[in-house]
């Protein structure tokens, strides 16, 4: 009954000391689509996150992978099942190249992690597919540049090229274009496009315009628990929604109800 | 969007060109190295040497945990000591073995101790991994203060050298020398693999973020966990060669004292490089031994704190990391 759903939460709870961050939250994520997790700051996006990739562990509530209970599983155990997921600030290794970021994720699936007797060289057979992740993300020229030195949306482009070298099955992106220029934004909603064939993907989000333009569905979380869920259409239209990003004196977070910001930037 | 007319081989082939030079530049500093020391007993007494040698094989070793898996242990002394005492007692008590048994057995009790060690303070982070190690090498302390195999306050005296697979005279000071220079090189280049090898990239990479490692799908603790063995390892086999080249284990070894001392060569050397740790304990050894000759005898610890604060303060790179930075910076 759960097959048609890659990922489900059931009654997940977190409590932080007598804190609700998330509240009995029912997700239920189908194969192939691209969801979106939206909410007001401090709705428990980023918590859910952590906690579906274990990096928190749940007060109580489950989690199923592929109709799986992965409850239990530890965050490398639940990355090396498919699920990949991104942080909210740019996760690169600053000290190695881009090549190197890259190759550092390839590697896990070659078994030779342990390796410390063999030759660094052992793992320039890699270097083929990191070029290719490169490329595809319009990295090239930046291969063999110290991660530290590459600008902000050229970190977050590696990062997810690098996430994408693991083949997730289930991409977890956590506001991918949190802190850019337009320009960068239409780049990433581009990349997240291209990468989300064949795969499944959550993401939080906060730029609804992105929303709109990339997700099939939409959950909105306001103080950990979900207030409401559905296509782009349906969550825009409900005055609840519009009610949270409001807040009650009419001063909305963004400057605007979902709908207004995304016809303000189209 | 242009489509930039960068050729993904071109940008590929000039990477591998540039690891080749720099592989090559590698090969070249390691072999005027190794020169200088195979001479280095024919101009300086080679018991100053070999205790150069040996508190740089302790760097090395204790560099490969903090430099490149970025893991700040505080009791590295317990492995020394217990490396010494080992094959300290080992020698003065079974004349049936041979030296070469004696330093391996020292090298095995350091290795299982790290284990231990690294099973109890591994889940730690920063400041409570260095108090965890710190407590546990202060339990081996007393441990070793209680012993009787240790002879307590008094220490391990009078440790023969013996003969090394029976054949080569260990008293013979040339002999020793080049006995602690083949195994300080020999360890030196396993270091040198491991930080280049597979396991090593995943050392840096948990090193410089470790939530997104742990993302990547590595279960971080075990790689962190080797590093620690190794590095216990190593720096029982510094112990063990010191306590065959000194015939003399003692608490000192064992002390507190010797686990910051060890911090302070690697910082001062060059945290993370190499050749740091190196250079670092050739450095303090000396400056150790020059001022104890002199005047300022009664000096040493505050000369040696203040060239540490300096290091921190001004020089965080330590002597070989501003050099390289210094190269980078006029030489491309």
């Amino acid at each position: 009954m759960s097959e048609q759903f890659v990922l489900e939460t059931r009654n997940l709870v977190k409590e932080f000391k007598g804190f609700v961050a998330v509240d009995n939250v029912n997700l239920q994520i189908r194969q192939g689509n691209i969801h979106a997790l939206i909410g007001p700051n401090g709705a428990g996006k980023t918590t859910v996150f952590n906690l579906l990739t274990k990096f928190l562990s749940p007060t109580r509530g489950q989690i199923l992978y592929q109709g799986e209970d992965i409850t239990a599983l530890k965050s490398a155990a639940i990355a090396r099942k498919g699920i990949v997921r991104s942080f909210q600030i740019s996760a690169v290794f600053p000290h190695m190249t881009a090549l190197e970021n890259i190759r550092v994720a390839l590697q896990a699936a070659e078994g030779t992690s342990f390796s410390f007797w063999k030759s660094g060289n052992s793992l320039n057979k890699l270097n083929q597919r990191c070029m290719e992740l490169l490329e595809s993300v319009g990295l090239t020229e930046f291969a063999n540049t110290t991660t530290v030195e590459l600008a902000y949306g050229r970190k977050r482009a590696l990062e997810l090229a690098t996430t994408l070298a693991m083949e997730p099955k289930l991409l977890l992106l956590d506001e991918p274009t949190q802190g850019m220029g337009s320009e960068d934004v239409d780049r990433v909603v581009e990349l997240v496009r291209k990468a989300a064939e064949g795969r499944t993907v959550l993401m939080v989000e906060h730029n609804l315009s992105v929303v709109s333009k990339l997700c099939d569905r939409i959950t909105v979380l306001a103080q950990g628990a979900v207030l409401t869920e559905g296509d782009y259409q349906e969550v825009s239209a409900d005055p609840r929604v519009r009610e949270v990003y409001m807040g009650s004196d009419g001063s909305g977070e963004r400057g605007g109800s979902p709908a207004e910001q995304a016809e303000a930037a189209q | 969007m242009m489509s930039q007319p960068i050729n993904s081989a071109d940008v590929h082939k000039a990477m591998l060109e540039q690891q080749k030079s720099q592989d090559r530049r590698k090969m070249l500093l390691n072999g005027a190295l190794l020169l200088l020391l195979l001479a280095a007993p024919f101009a300086l007494y080679p018991v100053f040497l070999m205790k150069i040698l040996c508190f740089a094989l302790f760097a090395v070793a204790f560099n490969l945990l903090f430099g490149f898996t970025g893991l700040l242990s505080f009791g590295h002394a317990a492995f020394l000591a217990s490396g010494a005492y080992t094959t300290g007692y080992l020698l003065s008590n079974y004349s049936g073995l041979t030296t070469e048994m004696g330093i391996i057995a020292g090298t095995l009790v350091a290795t299982a101790l790290g284990l231990v060690f690294a099973l109890l303070s591994i889940r730690r982070q920063g400041i409570y991994f260095a108090m965890v190690t710190l407590a546990l090498a202060q339990l081996v302390y007393f441990f070793f203060v209680q012993s009787e195999f240790t002879g307590g306050e008094d220490g391990l005296h009078g440790i023969p050298r013996g003969e090394l697979f029976g054949v080569i005279d260990l008293s013979d000071n040339m002999n020793m020398y080049y006995f602690v220079l083949t195994v300080f090189i020999a360890c030196y280049l396993l270091v040198q693999r491991i930080v280049s090898s597979p396991y090593g990239q995943v050392l840096k990479a948990i090193k410089q973020n470790e939530p997104r490692a742990v993302s990547l799908g590595y279960n971080v603790d075990r790689y962190k966990i080797l590093a620690f063995v190794i590095s216990a390892g190593l720096t029982g086999l510094a112990g063990s060669l010191k306590s065959v080249v000194f015939q003399l284990a003692s608490l000192n070894d064992a002390h507190w004292h010797m686990s910051g001392e060890v911090i302070l060569m690697t910082l001062v050397g060059g945290l993370g490089t190499l050749l740091g740790p190196v250079i670092g304990s050739t450095f303090v050894v000396n400056v150790e031994y020059q001022l104890s000759q002199g005047p300022l005898r009664d000096w040493v610890d505050p000369i040696l704190g203040g060239i540490f604060v300096l290091t921190v303060l001004a020089f965080r790179s330590g002597i070989v990391g501003e050099i390289q930075k210094f190269m980078r910076k006029n030489l491309g």
